[in-house]
């Protein structure tokens, strides 16, 4: 059987179904205006700072899209069965999920896209590395939703999924070097922030944006990439060992 | 030496599962044939759909064996999803999406393309009378329309085989006629029919063969009327009364002794014979100890007798079953 009709069909009914829904529409567009609106008055810079905060903006936008979307649509899907209508599928196990993270893959790229539309009227973006801002977004929004896919495995109710991303996600935007470099972070949390994927995210959207990144950009890439893979093949194991038990 | 062409549409041997501390299969055995409508039967908490579960790919079996169709599924749960349409004890449709939404997706997971996917989704919102309702929210739909449209997805694939868990619990009389009906008629189609229920006269009407399973175990395994066969020819008479019953079982014996007497309530007689029963004589010495009789009326045997005589299951938890449910098997 065609197993990409399955794919396109879950992907295009969880667009419709979640990720295009106005309130999820309207969380995209006001979050990272909240967010840069929030940096502005904390450092009360003017315009001219937009670079400096973009990087951030893009990187938490993509990183809270991505995670609270996917860890409550999935669990909610378990919840009501409606999953195990997917699961009873002949489906291969890896298009299945890949299938139903490509939506939230998308909503993290889109997140990211409105903060970077918003600078392009407010500041000069000619110096941006473009070849490396789009891959840098694809892969911080596609280890993003892992990460999400990983937390929504480890939880059976939705309000846990939300709890259980905070988890991750606050002591992450602090450590991977987005809002001040990692190595201003004191010498026990530096090689914690290694282990995160956003730290070579970060690092490559500063690199993109600003010009200054402190890794390889194909360091960066690649580590982002195992992470990707590492996510997703865990997520699949547990998913496999959790819920057809 | 001739060899059967066409394997078993399903195999199980010794299966077992635990979960934690609840063991809820311990040792199901049984062997489903093409185009057969086979029942699996058994009260609630009996284990019928965590075997289910076993059986479609959703659950690993601990021990024991799996074949669908010869595809051997045991080590690969999955193997055979592309033969088997399933419909859950509860709906797990998509309340967000209308019933031709839900029918089209469901289409789409098998690799059918968008034409034959609406005509399919069409065609059976027609068969199964929600043409009306096609394009309304799932999540607005009646409970027997939601086990209607669930079917219609169960089968959107024209599978071989069909698990139905617990198709008309807590629906309708009008609603649990009608999807008995449809099953039926698919079975006649050609379709192998996997049902499950604790309705025994839903399991006696509807299918070919049928398995008792009672604490995770498969008790027996037969025809319908291979299993009524020891109480085909036995007469039931069943006198319901005002006073004292329970007194009278003594002089009921010696006064009457041809006959079996029960007493399965307060104010109920329950009388078994080899011939048939002379309710006068009966009457006359129940009144003649100042019982009153208000009915007497005959029992044609039943595969609840059967059920109850195999498994040890007491006719009442199998009742409460039914009113816990809503009784839709009537």
């Amino acid at each position: 059987m065609n197993q990409w009709i399955a794919f396109w069909n879950i992907f295009v009914k969880d667009l419709k179904t979640y990720y295009l829904k106005p309130p999820n529409i309207s969380w995209g567009l006001i979050f990272p205006l909240a967010w840069t609106g929030m940096f502005f008055v904390k450092t009360g810079s003017g315009l001219s700072s937009i670079p400096e905060v973009l990087p951030g903006v893009m990187a938490v936008s993509i990183l809270f899209g991505t995670t609270s979307m996917l860890a409550v649509t999935i669990t909610f899907e378990k919840k009501n069965r409606s999953f195990e209508r997917l699961l009873l599928a002949p489906l291969s196990f890896e298009i299945l999920m890949l299938a139903k993270t490509s939506g939230a893959i998308l909503f993290g790229i889109l997140n990211a896209l409105v903060p970077l539309f918003l600078a392009v009227w407010l500041t000069d973006l000619s110096q941006v590395a473009w070849g490396v801002l789009v891959p840098a977004v694809f892969l911080i929004s596609v280890a993003s939703t892992f990460m999400g896919l990983f937390i929504a495995v480890a939880v059976s109710e939705v309000f846990e999924a939300q709890t259980f991303s905070n988890f991750f996600r606050f002591p992450m935007i602090f450590l991977c070097g987005l809002f001040f470099p990692v190595s201003a972070l004191p010498f026990f949390l530096e090689p914690v922030s290694y282990l995160l994927p956003l730290t070579y995210g970060a690092d490559l959207l500063h690199g993109a944006l600003r010009g200054e990144h402190t890794l390889p950009y194909l360091v960066d890439l690649a580590v982002l990439a195992v992470f990707c893979t590492g996510l997703f093949a865990v997520s699949l194991y547990n998913i496999r060992r959790r819920w057809i038990a | 030496m001739p060899t059967d062409p066409s394997p078993a549409a399903i195999q199980v041997q010794g299966l077992a599962k635990r979960f934690d501390r609840v063991q809820a299969v311990s040792a199901v055995d049984f062997e489903v044939r093409p185009g057969e409508l086979f029942g699996f039967l058994g009260p609630n908490g009996a284990g019928k759909t965590t075997t289910i579960n076993m059986l479609t790919g959703l659950a690993r079996p601990d021990v024991g064996t799996i074949h669908i169709s010869g595809i051997d599924c045991t080590k690969s749960p999955r193997a055979a999803q592309h033969l088997i349409g399933v419909v859950p004890d509860e709906s797990n449709l998509y309340p967000e999406l209308t019933g031709f939404g839900n029918l089209c997706f469901c289409a789409a997971l098998y690799g059918i393309n968008k034409a034959e996917r609406k005509s399919r989704a069409r065609e059976l919102l027609d068969t199964f009378d929600l043409a009306g309702a096609a394009d309304r929210k799932f999540g607005g739909y009646s409970k027997g329309m939601k086990r209607k449209l669930a079917i219609a997805a169960g089968i959107i694939h024209r599978p071989d085989i069909l698990f139905l868990d617990e198709p008309t619990t807590g629906i309708d009389v009008a609603s649990a006629r009608q999807l008995r009906q449809l099953v039926q008629v698919l079975n006649k189609n050609g379709t192998t029919i996997f049902l499950t229920t604790h309705y025994i006269e839903e399991a006696e009407r509807l299918c070919n063969r049928i398995a008792f399973i009672v604490s995770g175990r498969t008790i027996r395994t037969d025809t319908v009327d291979n299993l009524i066969q020891p109480v085909r020819d036995t007469h039931v008479l069943q006198v319901t009364c005002i006073g004292r019953t329970g007194d009278l079982a003594g002089d009921l014996g010696r006064t009457f002794p041809d006959l079996a007497f029960s007493f399965p309530e307060q104010g109920m007689i329950r009388v078994t014979s080899g011939s048939p029963v002379r309710v006068g004589p009966l009457v006359r010495f129940l009144e003649d100890r100042a019982v009153e009789v208000t009915e007497a009326r005959k029992i044609r045997p039943s595969l609840e007798e059967v059920f109850i005589d195999i498994t040890g299951v007491k006719a009442e938890i199998m009742g409460r079953e039914k009113e816990k449910t809503g009784g839709g098997s009537r």
